[in-house]
């Protein structure tokens, strides 16, 4: 398994094999296909201004990924939403594309620009698998004691790693 | 204050306090690490190592902090900055 990130000389660099990589490439593709479409409305004017729906997404991923803004307001987080969620969305493609471009079998070096975007890309992709896996607070204890024959056991040492390879991430940018 | 003041001033309402400040809230979630938590209080808000742990310990223990407070259009904003990173923010007025 990689060593995870460490700091490097005007950013950060990581080692991964590439299996690693190809696992890394295939959950981003997948969290850029969510985020891609967008909601946004049919109007041709609101489409170019960025305006869209003020509807929370029904798939509980796109949900936890363009969380309502307001807890107990729905019209204040439906104006919000409508007027932020494109640009929230365009973020998250920018970093999951930046990520997709950078990664690479081997020794890799990465700004600490693309270090960020790769930490939100890591964090999205985290988060996605999170609501999907049902994960709580006790995961690490969870897939330590879960059986190698468990159908959940891939996803969740999957999940794990990503966990473990943000880790260092957060701390060689720190 | 002149004297010209017309003779009936609307009163504002009593549901509208623009005293009051607005909050930007943040809830507890099992994904987004401890460390990344920190990290983000830091980058988003410019707070010294040990304000970002300690919000980012009140997010885990007590389920939400209040990291920043402002006008309503300064908390929709740095809001909006949290979602990017994908930590769950809410706004409210504070009451």
């Amino acid at each position: 398994m990689s060593a995870g990130f460490r700091a490097a000389r005007d950013g950060v660099s990581v080692h991964l094999d590439a299996g690693e990589v190809s696992i890394l490439r295939s959950l981003v593709s997948q969290v850029l296909g969510l985020v891609e479409p967008g909601a946004t409305g049919d109007d041709p004017l609101e489409r170019a201004l960025g305006i869209g729906s003020a509807t929370p997404p029904d798939d509980p991923v796109l949900a936890r990924l363009f969380p309502s803004a307001y807890a107990e307001d729905d019209e204040a987080a439906g104006e919000f939403r409508r007027y932020t969620e494109a640009t929230l969305r365009d973020g998250k493609r920018a970093d999951a594309t930046t990520l997709l471009e950078t990664a690479a079998p081997g020794r890799l070096t990465l700004t600490s620009e693309q270090g960020q975007a790769w930490l939100r890309a890591l964090n999205d992709v985290r988060l996605a698998l999170g609501v999907r896996l049902e994960v709580t607070e006790e995961v690490h204890e969870e897939i330590a004691s879960m059986s190698e024959d468990d159908p959940r056991y891939p996803a969740f040492v999957t999940y794990d790693w990503l966990t473990y390879l943000q880790d260092t991430l957060v701390r060689a940018l720190w | 204050m002149g004297s010209t003041a017309p003779a009936e001033v609307e009163r504002p309402s009593s549901d509208v306090r623009p005293d009051l400040p607005w909050l930007t809230i943040v809830w507890n979630d099992p994904v987004n690490l401890m460390s990344y938590v920190t990290y983000v209080f830091q980058t988003v808000f410019g707070y010294p190592r040990q304000k970002a742990e300690k919000l980012m310990m009140d997010v885990h223990h007590k389920g939400r902090a209040v990291v920043s407070n402002g006008t309503r259009e300064e908390m929709e904003r740095d809001v909006q900055i949290l979602h990017s990173y994908g930590l769950w923010a809410t706004v409210q007025q504070d009451k």
